[in-house]
């Protein structure tokens, strides 16, 4: 627990790893595929063989820079490779191809929606493309094996700047950015397929009786899920805390280099990684094998044009131009297709609070059924603006539009057809009406005698009979029709 | 400037190198490598301050090949070279996790 | 007449001609290696079989009258550094010595769609490091004009087999001078092209900003004719140059007149042996007599200066073996015993055991020292001093051959300061292995083109070979203004002392 006179405050940078989805790795043809057997997308190139060299993959470098400029960040006239040497068993080369000192993308900047609704900016210093490493597999206790299909898929590494004071921040920016790469078409940005891993880099500012204190940094590596970045994040808050209290003095920033921590996700708890004394001598150098990368006006505006339209902007657009609270508007950009579903309905003169309301009831529920998004249900803009229109319309009501929406989905036809079919066109027709409401009354003399006596049993009576005609009906009467018949009869009400 | 070359350096570098030494080699290297150095000292009598390093030999840039797929080796041929294999994997002594 | 005494162009006209069958020509030089080579040491690994089948589909195809290819059915030799799915590729390392590569290096693939035959393997120092194949850990070559002489290396094992006629041409790469120091060696003509003229896919990286393919051949045409066929662009390689490729052939016979030559005053310093100076004295003048103008150029950067204890040392040296010796402590990193090449045997506690005990036992010692002093070259606080310094040297060394090209076409140099040594001489003393190469590894650093031609033999009895530069892709310049040379000095197709063949101009 945090003593009352201290004030705490937590300061979080988050490097975040993804994988970016070519047909190809970063430098050889072999395909970029996860879950196939081992050793199945490997080539000279990609297992480091003697006599190989690497060649660029242009769709790789296009999706970075998309990343980079919907970021807004700089991307420099010139950006180039280099080698970065460690010895591992799933790195064959034992050098990985990456930007050291002229990145692909630099200072940029992450609007982030916390959930109080206000939004929070958190900068981007740099974004760099790199080659993975291949899957060291531990399933035999006695010895580790090695496969390389993963080796030399291109990954996307995007650098914070320590902008995040709270676990809630550190979760929204590594949501935001799995929105904004999925978004982006860039990557699928699947966890369990291991397509974005988290390093956050924590520390402590706190201030006893006016003076700060900053405790050492600790970067905790490897994290490949929101729920175990949230509890990294949160242990090391409270772990760093205590460790200070009990050593004000020592425990500094100033007197402690920066540490390395993995997480281990059975206990909860970061556990100390010591590393040899040369971990950190990675002996970058311009790699002689590649040549750099320039970028003229023309690339950029090009990429730049192929974004299109960003999350948080259509959200706001949502908000203004069709009404929708924040989280409509928000439950409908987290994806690009999603929205796309809705202007298109819209654009078919569909009212839009209608097509959300769809989108969002029975929408939202069959995605979630099927773990998928809204858009990816099958549902067509002409479907959806037609049954938004029938609704408006009054031809259908609601419970048959929910039945419609499910049956469209189901056989891909149009709405009218299925209303027909199923006859849950709204009945209109007043004779129809009142045969029903002739038939309920004389079927139910009981009732009619609470209405017509009026009292406490009146309300229910009048309810029991609506029930009554709407049931004849088989759901297709329109409501306000049968009430105004039924009061007629009844001579209650105006 | 360098330190001079003695044997813990060498056998500094030789572990940043992973290459095992006997103490032979490590005072073979010891003796030889301080000349070696001297000579390359010789570039400090250049002032550089206003020159660009030069990476390559010849200056390129924009080279690309298109994100379509080639045919890949089949495991076997993958790992017909490797000194041990685990069914489809090459095999090592046990290590932990994924490399940074 | 045996076949062995032709050049490549003529056997390949031979061949055309069918005054002897493709078949025959390969059984002639397989007969050769069997009866020589076991004293010279040119080859690691003989391709008999597979040669004489290439041999006998050359035939059938020349037999089938399809169209001549330009290399029909001549049987070549290739360094043990370019990667075959045949055979074994080794770099005369224990490294790799088993290693059979799963592919075929780009240079090699052309030379066999224009029909060539591979006779098998040359012998070369362990990765191509060192400058007299004693560094091979197979055995060392020796030099035809003198079995106790080095043949000059690193390709030491192809220009053996061309100076020794167990090839009719032959593939070497060049890092450093490997290619035209050997050449020089063994009164052999040599050409390291300008970078990227030839694709480096498959040949095993050593300094991978500086290597560079390239043919040796009995004389100049021979030369023309191998490298119009390596040259050429290849999307395997990202620093492979996409420009056209000249008919070097077609080219070779005609004389260059106002040829400009420039001789760079730098490396006519005492540190160069007087015989080689007077016969590069002897080439300039035969240039003037076919109207070429003699310039003198400065290359300060590739300065040789001699210290009172006549201790030779060069900025070129020092940049050159900075980066060339960082880069191949990170090219030969891969070379770890987990995904081919030797794994130790000993047993190991972890896989940092695995690592320096099988590169450890897989490495010679020059492969050793060069990766330890690559390593600390790059390691961290001495980036700056070493690699980088050197890399901004290495631009001063590039325009001053910038400047030396504003006023001449081609330039006139020795290849190495001495002809060859004796085995053992220099192996104990790397510093004085390592100034072999002081007029070759200007080139390698700046990109450029340079062809050695042989001058003639020493009162010794050892050939000498002048070099000629050229700006980047000059090579067609470079091949005429060699052959103006062999026209007119007669000198040409030197034969060593036993191998009597009658030898036609
Ligand atoms: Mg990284
Ligand atoms: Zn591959």
């Amino acid at each position: 627990m945090i003593d009352t006179t201290d004030t705490v405050l937590p300061v979080v940078g988050l490097e975040i790893h993804v994988e970016l989805a070519t047909e190809t790795k970063m430098f050889c043809r072999c395909r970029n595929r996860f879950g196939d057997p081992p050793n199945t997308h490997t080539c000279p190139v990609c297992i480091g063989m003697p006599g190989v060299l690497p060649v660029m993959n242009r769709k790789a470098v296009e999706y970075a820079m998309r990343v980079g400029l919907a970021l807004d960040c700089t991307v420099p006239e010139l950006t180039k490779w280099d080698r970065k040497s460690y010895y591992y068993p799933d790195l064959p080369k034992n050098y990985q191809l990456s930007q050291y000192d002229l990145p692909l993308c630099e200072h940029g900047l992450l609007e982030v929606p916390l959930d109080s609704g206000e939004m929070k900016r958190i900068r981007v210093l740099r974004a760099h493309l790199e080659e993975d490493a291949g899957k060291n597999v531990h399933d035999n206790p006695a010895h580790t094996g090695v496969d390389l299909n993963r080796a030399g898929v291109p990954l996307l590494e995007i650098v914070s700047e320590p902008d995040m004071h709270s676990v809630e921040e550190v979760l929204a920016y590594a949501k935001a950015m799995q929105r904004l790469v999925r978004w982006l078409g860039v990557s699928e940005a699947n966890m369990q397929m291991g397509h974005m891993r988290f390093e956050p880099n924590i520390n402590l500012h706190i201030t006893r009786e006016g003076r700060t204190y900053k405790t050492p940094i600790v970067e905790v590596k490897n994290l490949n899920s929101f729920r175990s970045l949230e509890r990294a994040v949160a242990y090391e808050f409270d772990r760093q805390y205590d460790e200070w209290k009990n050593d004000p003095e020592g425990f500094d920033i100033r007197k402690k280099g920066k540490q390395n921590r993995g997480f281990d996700d059975a206990t909860g708890r970061t556990v100390f990684q010591r590393e040899k004394e040369e971990a950190h001598d990675y002996r970058y150098f311009p790699e002689p094998d590649l040549v750099p990368v320039t970028v003229g006006e023309e690339w950029r505006r090009r990429v730049r044009a192929s974004i299109g339209e960003l999350p948080l902007a259509r959200r706001e657009r949502y908000m203004r131009e069709y009404r929708l609270t924040f989280k409509e508007a928000d439950a409908l950009t987290q994806d690009g297709p999603t929205g796309d579903l809705l202007d298109a309905a819209v654009a078919a003169n569909a009212d839009p609070k209608r097509c959300v309301n769809l989108l969002l009831s029975r929408g939202a529920a069959l995605a979630n059924e099927r773990g998928v998004t809204i858009a990816e249900i099958g549902l067509t803009s002409e479907q959806l603006s037609e049954l938004a229109q029938l609704t408006d319309s009054g031809d259908i009501n609601a419970t048959a539009a929910a039945k419609i929406f499910d049956a469209m989905i189901q056989s891909g036809q149009p709405p009218r057809a299925i209303a027909e079919r199923e006859n849950l066109l709204a009945v209109k027709d007043t004779g129809q009406i009142e045969a029903w409401v002739d038939d309920a009354l004389a079927a139910n003399p009981q009732a009619v005698e609470e209405v017509r006596a009026g009292g406490k049993k009146q309300k229910k009576a009048f309810g029991f009979l609506m029930g009554q005609v709407m049931q004849k009906s088989r759901g297709a009467a329109v409501p306000a029709e049968v009430q105004r018949l039924l009061e007629a009869r009844l001579g209650t009400g105006g | 400037m360098p330190d001079t070359i003695d044997a813990d350096l060498v056998r500094r570098i030789a572990r940043l190198s992973r290459i095992e030494l006997t103490d032979a080699e490590v005072h073979t290297f010891a003796r030889q490598f301080p000349a070696i150095l001297d000579s390359f000292e010789k570039l400090q009598e250049l002032d550089t301050d206003t020159i660009e390093p030069m990476a390559h030999a010849i200056e390129l840039h924009d080279v690309f090949a298109d994100d379509v797929p080639h045919e890949s080796l089949t495991p076997d041929a993958a790992l017909a070279n490797a000194p041990e294999r685990d069914g489809d994997f090459f095999k090592v002594p046990k290590v932990i996790g994924d490399s940074q | 007449m045996s076949v062995l005494n032709l050049s490549a162009v003529e056997l390949r006209d031979a061949l055309a001609r069918g005054d002897v069958s493709s078949e025959q020509a390969t059984r002639a030089y397989l007969d050769a290696i069997t009866a020589r080579d076991e004293t010279l040491g040119s080859y690691t690994e003989v391709l008999t079989e597979r040669a004489i089948e290439q041999a006998r589909f050359a035939d059938a195809r020349r037999g089938g009258g399809e169209a001549p290819q330009a290399l029909a059915g001549l049987p070549l030799a290739i360094k043990d550094n370019l990667c075959t799915e045949y055979g074994r590729t080794t770099c005369a390392s224990r490294m790799l010595a088993d290693f059979r590569a799963p592919y075929t290096a780009t240079s090699v693939r052309k030379l066999e769609q224009a029909g060539a035959v591979i006779l098998g393997k040359t012998n070369m120092d362990e990765f191509a490091m060192g400058s007299s194949t004693e560094h091979s850990a197979v055995r060392p070559t020796r030099n035809p004009w003198d079995p106790d002489r080095v043949p000059g290396g690193s390709s030491g094992g192809s220009a053996a087999a061309v100076a020794g006629r167990l090839c009719a041409g032959a593939l070497g790469s060049d890092t450093g001078g490997s290619i035209r120091q050997p050449a020089a060696f063994c009164g052999v003509v040599g050409m390291k092209p300008t970078y990227g003229r030839i694709s480096r896919y498959g040949l095993v990286a050593f300094g991978s900003s500086l290597d560079q393919i390239g043919p040796l051949t009995v004389d100049v045409r021979d030369c023309a004719l191998l490298l119009g066929a390596l040259s050429g662009h290849d999307p395997l390689d990202s620093t492979s140059l996409d420009r056209p490729v000249p008919d070097y052939l077609a080219a070779v016979d005609r004389p260059i007149d106002k040829l400009r030559i420039g001789l760079p005053r730098e490396f006519y310093s005492d540190a160069l042996d007087p015989e080689i100076a007077s016969a590069l004295q002897h080439a300039a003048e035969l240039y003037t007599a076919q109207g070429a103008e003699v310039v003198d150029v400065s290359l300060p950067h590739s300065r040789i200066d001699v210290d009172d204890q006549g201790n030779l040392s060069s900025y070129a040296v020092a940049c050159y073996y900075i980066v060339c010796m960082a880069e191949a402590s990170s090219n030969l990193a891969r070379y770890d015993g987990v995904h081919y090449g030797h794994r130790t045997s000993r047993d190991v506690d972890d896989i940092i055991d695995l690592y320096s005990r099988s590169r450890a036992e897989g490495f010679g010692d020059e492969v050793k020292r060069r990766i330890l002093l690559g390593t600390y070259a790059l390691s961290s606080g001495y980036y700056d001093a070493y690699y980088n310094k050197a890399l901004k040297v290495r631009r001063l060394i590039k325009s001053d051959f910038d400047a030396a090209f504003q006023r001449c076409d081609v330039l006139l140099c020795p290849t190495a300061p001495t002809t060859a040594f004796r085995l053992g001489e220099k192996v104990a003393d790397p510093l004085t292995m390592y100034l072999q190469d002081i007029y070759t590894i200007s080139l390698n650093l700046s990109g450029l083109p340079g062809l050695v031609v042989p001058t003639g033999t020493s009162t010794a009895g050892l050939p000498i070979g002048m070099q000629l530069i050229g700006p980047v892709l000059s090579e067609e310049t470079l091949l005429r203004a060699g052959r103006m040379y062999e026209v007119a000095s007669g000198v040409s197709r030197l034969v060593p002392p036993g191998l009597e063949f009658k030898v036609r101009g």
